[in-house]
């Protein structure tokens, strides 16, 4: 058995939302007790909880005041982040798909050179490792991955692109990210996927889940062109794999 | 078929009802009206569901056309001259434009959107139960994008009801908030000078967030913290210490401190507010911001029984407006001074 956590902190967020808060830094503990309250949250199906939104370090719980009382929600969130961790199980496993470098992967060559290794390195490196979706945030689909290889580790950008397509697979900090939608990025760009983890019309339209493990595989330019047509005809492309 | 015809219109206007809600954990913001009580208020006056589709108008000017039939509509939020063929029209009552017939809104004054409500709704493809426009996600209703000139909405032919207006309570003072989630970032002082400050909306605003110009609010710790979630009206300090107040267009998570939340009550008028005016904010307590909260959905739910029949000799809106600008009609903060609504 090992030591109880300490509890959260709970913060409020304005009259119908509260932060629970499990750390002020990125940390893989953190990180699961936010999955592990999310999904206990869902198990109770508490009346008044209208939505969360796990982060990195804290759970955001939207409810009705009307049909929760703030302290009683408080004293139930406490109580369902006590205790140890359990084993976690069922976690869904995810294989995507990626074209590194090229047009595909524009900053690849800086990064091998800032990180002092080749271009085919950094590839073998990044898709090397085994990945946990953190979160999903800020717009829809941008799935925030946790397990950077360290030597991969770089800050972000100095100046943000204010333009980068839909479907790009890149690295800031100690993150690497999915970013479903073209948009703006500061992060270092290495290259992209076919994979929509949006897409009107499809079923499901969110592909990845907090908490799923996600892991990449190269392609060649030919057969992205293939997935991206593929995606466009609603395929998921991301393969899901036994562990 | 009867449609109502975008004759023209400004930037900054778009479909919106009361938002997109279940995917946030999806990084998917709700979007929705900015100012929820004027959707219901406009809605209330042709019959609609309180938080149905309407046309969110910006600060421009527009001007709509019925064709191939009467199409009835109702104007609400931030006041603008009204009119159908130099016929004025009030803010806060329905109004039956006849085939043909144009209705013409100049600019806002003393606020930013405006609510144009059709009866029986708009027609459109739901996304999450929301017709509302997110055009970043390229969701929304019949258009995923602002709206523009040409654009063209299916409606129901007008009813043959009596035309009806509405009395609305004027609030005003300062914008609440609760304090946090992050302001253990700040220091005493800092938080001081941020509810003693006056402030005002930047000109650069927009759906996603309005930038703030006064004092500078300094971070005790540096302004990177670990992304976490967003609500409407979290007020976030970037490096540069001006803050932005996240609105409904937001990003679902953001990775700046947070020192304070607007009250959902207030949010509506702090979306109303326009640049370059100033406003205060004021601390309240989380049981005072949700016993707020519960007047302001009673208030909501009241405006469907507040609906009177226009008559010849109607009301005299300016009149009415002095009227609480003296302070004795109705109090913003006092909801017992606000006809037919119940505290509990």
């Amino acid at each position: 058995m090992a030591d109880p956590l300490p509890p959260p902190r709970l913060l409020p967020s304005g009259d119908s939302a509260v932060t629970v808060e499990f750390s002020r830094t990125i940390d893989e503990t953190a990180n699961r007790r936010v999955l592990a309250l999310d999904h206990a949250l869902a198990a109770a199906g508490i009346t008044g909880i209208t939505e969360t939104v796990p982060t990195y370090r804290s759970l955001l719980v939207h409810y009705d005041p009307g049909v929760i009382d703030h302290a009683a929600l408080s004293s139930q969130l406490l109580a369902l982040s006590a205790g140890s961790l359990a084993p976690e199980t069922d976690i869904r496993r995810w294989r995507v798909p990626v074209c590194y470098g090229g047009e595909n992967g524009i900053d690849l060559e800086d990064v091998a050179k800032a990180l002092n290794l080749t271009p085919d390195e950094v590839v073998a490196r990044h898709v090397a490792g085994t990945y946990r979706v953190a979160m999903i945030g800020f717009t829809p689909g941008w799935s925030y991955l946790s397990g950077l290889d360290p030597r991969l580790q770089m800050s972000r950008r100095q100046n943000p692109r204010l333009a980068t397509p839909a479907g790009i697979i890149a690295i800031g900090g100690i993150q690497t990210g999915i970013q479903c939608l073209a948009g703006p990025c500061g992060w270092h760009l290495l290259g992209r996927t076919a994979m929509r983890t949006f897409q009107l019309h499809r079923t499901p339209t969110f592909l990845l889940e907090p908490g799923d493990e996600v892991s990449f595989i190269a392609v060649d330019e030919k057969t992205f062109a293939e997935q991206e047509r593929a995606a466009e005809a609603g395929e998921l492309i991301a393969e899901r794999i036994a562990a | 078929m009867t449609t109502l015809v975008v004759s023209q219109i400004g930037p900054a206007s778009s479909v919106q009802d009361g938002g997109r809600f279940g995917a946030q954990r999806y990084g998917l913001t709700p979007s929705g009206a900015m100012d929820k009580l004027s959707l219901a208020a406009a809605n209330s006056l042709v019959g609609n569901e309180l938080m149905a589709a309407a046309i969110e108008i910006g600060p421009f000017g527009a001007t709509f056309m019925a064709k191939d039939g009467p199409v009835r509509v109702a104007l609400a939020g931030a006041p603008r001259p009204a009119d159908i063929a130099k016929r004025q029209i009030e803010m806060n009552t329905s109004v039956t434009l006849n085939e043909g017939e144009k209705l013409t809104l100049g600019f806002a004054r003393g606020g930013s959107f405006s609510y144009l409500a059709i009866e029986g709704g708009i027609s459109g493809e739901p996304m999450f139960d929301s017709l509302s426009v997110n055009a970043r996600a390229g969701l929304g209703s019949p258009y995923p994008r602002p709206l523009q000139s040409g654009d063209v909405f299916k409606v129901a032919p007008a009813s043959q009801a009596p035309e009806l207006r509405l009395e609305l309570p004027k609030a005003s003072g300062a914008i609440r908030v609760v304090m946090g989630p992050q302001d253990d970032e700040f220091s005493d002082e800092m938080k001081a000078l941020f509810l003693g400050s006056d402030w005002a909306v930047s000109a650069t605003s927009d759906r996603m967030g309005y930038r703030l110009e006064g004092p500078v609010i300094r971070h005790l710790h540096g302004h990177n913290i670990v992304s976490d979630g967003t609500v409407e009206g979290s007020i976030q300090v970037p490096g540069n210490g001006s803050p932005i107040v996240l609105m409904s267009d937001r990003g679902t998570s953001g990775g700046y401190p947070k020192i304070a939340t607007v009250i959902t009550a207030d949010y509506g008028r702090l979306a109303q507010t326009p640049a370059g005016t100033p406003f205060r904010f004021k601390a309240v307590s989380m049981a005072e911001a949700q016993a707020e909260l519960r007047r302001y959905k009673d208030l909501l739910r009241s405006l469907p029984h507040r609906v009177t029949e226009l008559t010849s000799s109607d009301f005299n809106v300016d009149a009415l407006f002095t009227a609480n600008v003296a302070g004795h009609a109705v109090s913003a903060t006092d909801v017992t001074t606000w006809p037919g609504v119940t505290p509990d």
